[in-house]
């Protein structure tokens, strides 16, 4: 069962990984367990701000991912609780065979954290974005796969990813990211639920990370053409909130999904395979599909690849025509 | 002589040198493990035996010269020192020292490989006590003993880590990272033992992809680095606990050694990598493996 969250207004608040860090950072203070292996980038990632108050428990290993996620492995195994942080292109692609075998095999208790996520990240262009890692950490078995849509419910992921016994995956970015929820009362999240942000009948979309904050203008929007929407932010993508997906099913008959990744395996994908086996109904997808994106500034990207407030009400009213149809 | 007695008298956890391990019962202790790492991977039908035998009589000397200070009982004493097979296909080296130090039955030997058995093909952490890391995907397990070592340094506890990898594994790039890795973060209780047997699964290490010499490419990497027989029992004790004396570098243990060592017709012949030998070279091979 979905949970429901109240109304606020969006305005632009930090990045996520911003969220990240100073999260990190406080729950350092009351978790001795807490260790930070990082692939040269802190400052990006903004283990930094941990860093700067332990520097005991803090490991720049330069840039050698394979070696990074190796010793967060080992330090998980004994006792330690490691976060792994780099670039999410760079953790999930080049480190994959590490957290296949180092981490998901034997289950340790590792937090990998995928910073610069999506194309949002802009002029750095495709070789620092990654689009395709949250179908990667899906495929390691029994990772948690986070993907959380601002600074609040960062802060609060953050403290259920170390709470949690076992691998997480994290996804976080880099622009600054619209304010969805005023505070944490706001954002009643556990590992596996999601959080219902807007009350709908005749179709539900289901977002995670940036693009909550355009499925809740798409949502005002396709009130104005007298299309009632409900909006769930689907912060875990693993394991998923099956439940509050049945529910949607059943009472709205239609759902488009948007997120900030490829078309291959990531939400839509998982969200598809799941009500395709509780109840079926019309899907519509926003994402990038199937290409790598390029260098310019973040929301023009975001505009040019669709993966906009507009693009998900063309989703929605394609999704409630199918329904229509039968 | 029983081996068992020399193998007790160094389970005793303690920070002071063990007894003086008797060499002949060590060098009788690897023959016959030889012989189960034999017996369990034509029982299975598969394996890498020869990897194994190349390895096993280092893995002896950590395990029943008093170097490796653990105790099968509690497999999971923080203060315990750390083996990591890195090449995890010599896993049935890594079961056969397990078994014969109690970590649990002899008779588990016969499953390997079996559905159900915990002794999995390669190493797998979560169902076996005694195994420190799940491998076989090769070039991992020095990173993650470093990641140990240095949990080891963070709560101030003085095990030390040992971790093994093949000469054909130290081809995989991670190897240099956490070479480089270990170097600079001085990682002084932390050993790479190398088994450099000079052949690995297509053909001999020289025609695949020679990086020779090893030592001096570790030297330049700043750790220290001793070379030796691998089969030479004195010698891997004595290299063994040296460099738990090194302070302030990693060290390295460059063991030469021959795939298949014990067994001649296995020695001649390196394509025996990823075979078991046949039911019926087993008994030609075990005559030769005899006290």
């Amino acid at each position: 069962m979905a949970a429901t969250a109240e109304r606020f207004e969006l305005k632009l608040g930090k990045a996520t990984r911003d969220a990240f860090g100073e999260a990190l950072r406080e729950l350092a203070k009351t978790n001795d367990r807490l260790v930070v292996v990082d692939g040269d980038v802190s400052n990006s990632t903004r283990t930094e701000w941990f860093a700067a108050d332990h520097p005991q428990r803090f490991f720049n290993v330069g840039i050698a991912e394979s070696n990074m996620v190796g010793v967060a492995a080992g330090l998980a195994a004994a006792g330690k609780i490691p976060v792994v942080a780099s670039f999410a292109c760079f953790l999930l692609c080049n480190a994959y065979d590490q957290l296949r075998i180092s981490v998901a095999f034997p289950q340790l208790n590792v937090k990998a954290v995928g910073s610069h996520a999506g194309i949002s990240i802009g002029e750095d262009g495709p070789s620092q974005m990654a689009i395709e890692d949250i179908a990667l950490a899906c495929a390691l078995p029994g990772f948690a796969v986070l993907a959380p849509a601002d600074e609040v419910a960062t802060r609060v992921a953050v403290r259920a990813m170390l709470e949690h016994d076992g691998p997480v995956y994290l996804r976080v970015g880099r622009p600054k990211a619209p304010v969805v929820y005023g505070s944490e009362a706001d954002f009643p999240f556990q590992i596996g639920q999601a959080v219902r942000l807007r009350q709908g009948n005749d179709v539900t979309i289901v977002a995670n990370g940036l693009m909550v904050a355009a499925a809740l203008q798409a949502h005002d929007r396709l009130a104005e053409t007298g299309v009632s929407a409900r909006v769930l932010d689907m912060p875990s993508v693993k394991p998923l909130d099956e439940a509050a997906l049945d529910e949607a099913a059943r009472e709205t008959g239609a759902i488009v999904v948007a997120e900030e990744h490829l078309a291959h395996g990531g939400l839509g994908s998982v969200v598809a395979t799941a009500v395709a086996g509780l109840r079926p109904c019309p899907i519509a997808f926003v994402n990038l599909g199937d290409t790598f994106a390029e260098s310019g500034p973040g929301d023009e990207l975001l505009e040019k690849y669709g993966l906009t407030a507009a693009d998900i009400v063309r989703g929605a009213n394609r999704a409630v025509a199918a329904k229509r149809q039968g | 002589m029983d081996t068992t007695t020399a193998a007790v008298a160094s389970d005793a956890r303690s920070d002071a040198p063990a007894s003086t391990p008797d060499v002949e019962t060590l060098i009788a202790t690897a023959r016959r493990l030889r012989r189960d790492i034999l017996e369990m991977t034509t029982h299975a039908g598969s394996g890498h035996p020869s990897s194994s035998m190349s390895a096993i009589d280092v893995i002896v000397a950590l395990y029943s010269g008093g170097i490796l200070r653990h105790n099968p009982q509690e497999p999971h004493d923080p203060d315990r020192d750390r083996f990591i097979l890195s090449k995890g296909h010599a896993s049935p080296a890594l079961y056969a020292i397990l078994a014969e130090r109690g970590y649990f039955g002899h008779d588990l030997l016969r499953t390997l490989r079996q559905t159900g058995s915990p002794l999995e093909g390669h190493p797998n952490m979560r169902r076996l006590p005694g195994v420190e890391a799940s491998t076989g995907s090769l070039g991992q397990g020095l990173s993650i003993g470093l990641g140990h070592a240095l949990a080891g340094r963070i709560d101030g506890r003085s095990f030390h880590t040992y971790v093994m990898v093949g000469d054909g594994e130290v081809q995989e790039g991670q190897i240099w990272e956490a070479l480089m890795s270990g170097a600079h973060l001085r990682a002084d209780n932390l050993t790479l033992i190398v088994d450099h047997n000079q052949a690995q699964q297509s053909n001999i290490l020289e025609r695949v992809l020679d990086y020779r010499p090893l030592a001096e490419k570790l030297r330049a990497f700043h750790w220290h680095v001793e070379e030796i027989d691998g089969h030479d029992m004195p010698a891997i004790l004595a290299a063994l606990e040296s460099v738990r004396q090194v302070k302030g570098q990693p060290q390295a243990i460059v063991a030469h050694t021959v795939k298949g060592k014990g067994v001649s017709f296995v020695e001649a012949d390196w394509t025996y990598h990823g075979r078991a030998i046949t039911k019926d070279d087993l008994q030609k091979a075990l005559a030769e493996l005899r006290d």
